[in-house]
């Protein structure tokens, strides 16, 4: 499969700040990629690279074999954009928005219309059509904007942030027609916030942090490299955590980590429910009241902030140790 | 041949797109019409009763075309302001994603500023003939020194666009035009004739391009006093030349010049 997107550690510099510091990534024809990354990682900067707002100060990024600096021209006609901040006029009606983006492709008057009533129906802002967008609430200027990104049916779209700011409903009906998109063989990149929408819609995910893919997979892969499936328990006293982890010996896999302070033990597991029946048991038999007990597989969540975690304090200590930083660790 | 159309045909639709705000924000345009009124008055008025001319004339006459000049390039601001808005709201982000031609949106941003200003001097000129201005030449004269008008603050409007692209700010890009426009259209021949300034200004008042294309408009219209000689130098003494050439000048240094900066503009 070829790449509809590639991106060769692309660096850009604003003054003294590094927002983008070689980022490398590359994105299958007719996939979804996802972009996740704290606030200021670099993701708004890498869309903006490859939809050819701004020029990279070294590197190279292409789209469909056409670079983004010489051939932007040819390459404008293959793709759409949504970018972060809803980019709309005020004065026109949302028809008028989406004739005059049709126009602009140059699909002509008549289908630059039927495009828009098509687009206006299935964004449900059908009843807003002619309203100036002056009065449309954030969520409905950041519909009409996608909208807009899908005038032209492009190959390759770019969402940044498509659905923040949306309501559920809205949300859903966003990512139904991303998902239509992506059936009918367009290739889509995607920046998010929302971890569940990465999930739900990314084939690949890319952490980006500090202008860099720190790391790059399927959800599942990502959750492996995080950690596989664990039991976290509770126990009623301190004293017996010792005890409990030699008990819990013969279910794990991997090693056992205790937090003394929470009298909490998080045990890797590879036999699921199994495992957790079977531990249950020993510690039954073994004399060890468990107060509270999850058998839990990592979320994407983890997976944010176990690889962009920055300070150690006050996060959830279980990802934590299982990253490899966790404090308080006692036997 | 194609390129050129296309161009054009982006050019348009950016154009009407900027007309439908005309309509939709009439206030602006209200107040576009309102100032130049305002300045027909106040010169006809306030200056015209105690400005007199040397050798004599209409002073209300003379000043018709420093008027017309001053106001049609005052209203190019629309032109700095509307690009710096454009790109504050990041419409302008949105526009260059799209396969347009790379003049399309400052060749829409100028037309659719023509046309604001065609209104602005129709009103003017309603206003000049109430306060008794009339033009003593032929419909040829008359409609060439219109002509002359609206090409020159087209040309500004490519000035214009450089600095809003530039600045970013649509309010810093306004008050800048002003200070700008104000001297350039005061240190001329606009409201008093150039001769009596002293040394220094005298020189820039000549030279000034608002001083050639003022002139020329006042000649076309047949507005100077009986016995009028124009000031020994080049521009003064060929405005109509002197106006065609700044425009092609301003044209040649301008248009380039924001298309190059329109390609690097982005909201923030
Ligand atoms: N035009 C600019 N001038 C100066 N700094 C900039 C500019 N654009 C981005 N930056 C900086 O570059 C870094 C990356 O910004 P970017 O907008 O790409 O982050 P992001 O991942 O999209 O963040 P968010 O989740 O908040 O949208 C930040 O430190 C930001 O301050
Ligand atoms: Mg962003």
């Amino acid at each position: 499969m070829s790449d509809a997107i590639q991106v060769e550690n692309v660096v850009k510099r604003f003054g003294a700040v590094t927002a983008l510091d070689g980022v490398n990534l590359s994105v299958p024809a007719g996939t979804v990629m996802g972009l996740l990354g704290p606030n200021g990682a670099g993701k708004t900067t890498t869309v903006r690279v490859l939809t050819t707002l701004l020029e990279p100060d070294s590197g190279r990024a292409t789209v469909h074999g056409l670079d983004v600096v010489r051939d932007a021209p040819a390459l404008r006609r293959r793709i759409g954009v949504s970018g972060q901040y809803a980019a709309v006029d005020e004065y026109l009606t949302a028809f008028e928005n989406l004739e005059l983006v049709g126009r602009l492709y140059r699909l002509g008057r008549r289908r630059a219309r039927a495009r828009a009533t098509e687009l206006l129906e299935q964004f449900g802002l059908e009843d807003a059509a002619t309203r100036v967008v002056k009065g449309f609430s954030g969520g409905m200027r950041r519909r009409l904007d996608l909208a807009g990104a899908l005038v032209a049916r492009p190959e390759v779209l770019f969402l940044d942030e498509p659905t923040t700011g949306l309501d559920p409903r809205s949300r859903i009906a966003m990512w139904e027609a991303i998902s239509e998109l992506v059936a009918s063989g367009s290739t889509l990149l995607l920046t998010t916030q929302y971890l569940e929408e990465a999930d739900r819609l990314a084939d690949r995910i890319a952490v980006v942090d500090h202008g860099r893919v720190i790391a790059e997979g399927t959800a599942d892969e990502l959750k492996d490299q995080v950690g596989g499936e664990r039991i976290e328990l509770t126990l009623e006293r301190a004293d017996q955590l010792s005890l409990a982890r030699t008990t819990l010996g013969g279910v794990a896999h991997g090693e056992i980590s205790v937090s003394a302070e929470q009298r909490r033990i998080v045990v890797p597991v590879s036999t699921g429910s199994h495992a957790l029946m079977r531990g249950l048991r020993d510690l039954d038999e073994a004399g060890v009241p468990v107060i509270d007990v999850v058998l839990r597989r990592p979320t994407l969540d983890d997976v944010f902030l176990a690889l962009t975690e920055r300070q150690q304090d006050d996060t959830d200590p279980g990802v934590l140790e299982h990253a490899g930083r966790g404090a308080e660790i006692a036997t | 041949m194609t390129t050129l159309t296309a161009a054009l045909g982006d050019g348009a639709v950016i154009t009407r797109r900027n007309v439908i705000k005309i309509k939709r924000v009439p206030d602006l345009l209200i107040i576009g019409m309102l100032s130049p009124i305002m300045f027909v008055l106040l010169f006809a008025y306030v200056f015209g009763s105690a400005v007199v001319l040397p050798g004599g004339g209409d002073y209300r006459e003379f000043l018709m075309a420093g008027i017309f000049t001053q106001t049609v390039v005052l209203s190019t601001t629309i032109t700095g302001v509307g690009l710096a808005e454009d790109m504050q709201k990041g419409i302008i982000d949105r526009f260059r994603t799209l396969p347009i031609s790379r003049s399309a949106v400052l060749v829409g941003r100028t037309t659719s500023d023509l046309v604001n200003n065609l209104l602005v001097v129709a009103t003017m000129s309603l206003a000049g003939l109430v306060v008794g201005w009339r033009v003593n030449t032929s419909v040829g004269e008359a409609l060439l020194g219109f002509a002359l008008l609206l090409a020159f603050a087209y040309a500004v409007s490519w000035i214009m666009a450089v600095v809003g692209l530039a600045v970013r700010s649509p309010e810093v890009v306004n008050n800048a035009s002003f200070v700008v426009v104000f001297a350039l259209t005061f240190v001329a021949n606009t409201f008093v004739p150039s001769e009596g300034l002293p040394g220094p200004l005298r020189v820039f008042a000549q030279w000034n391009p608002v001083s050639a294309v003022t002139e020329a408009v006042r000649q076309l219209f047949g507005n100077n006093p009986p016995g009028y000689v124009a000031p020994d130098v080049w521009p003064l003494q060929n405005p109509i030349a002197a106006s065609l050439g700044w425009i092609v000048v301003i044209l040649l240094v301008f248009v380039p010049l924001s298309v190059q900066q329109y390609q690097k503009a982005t909201s923030r």
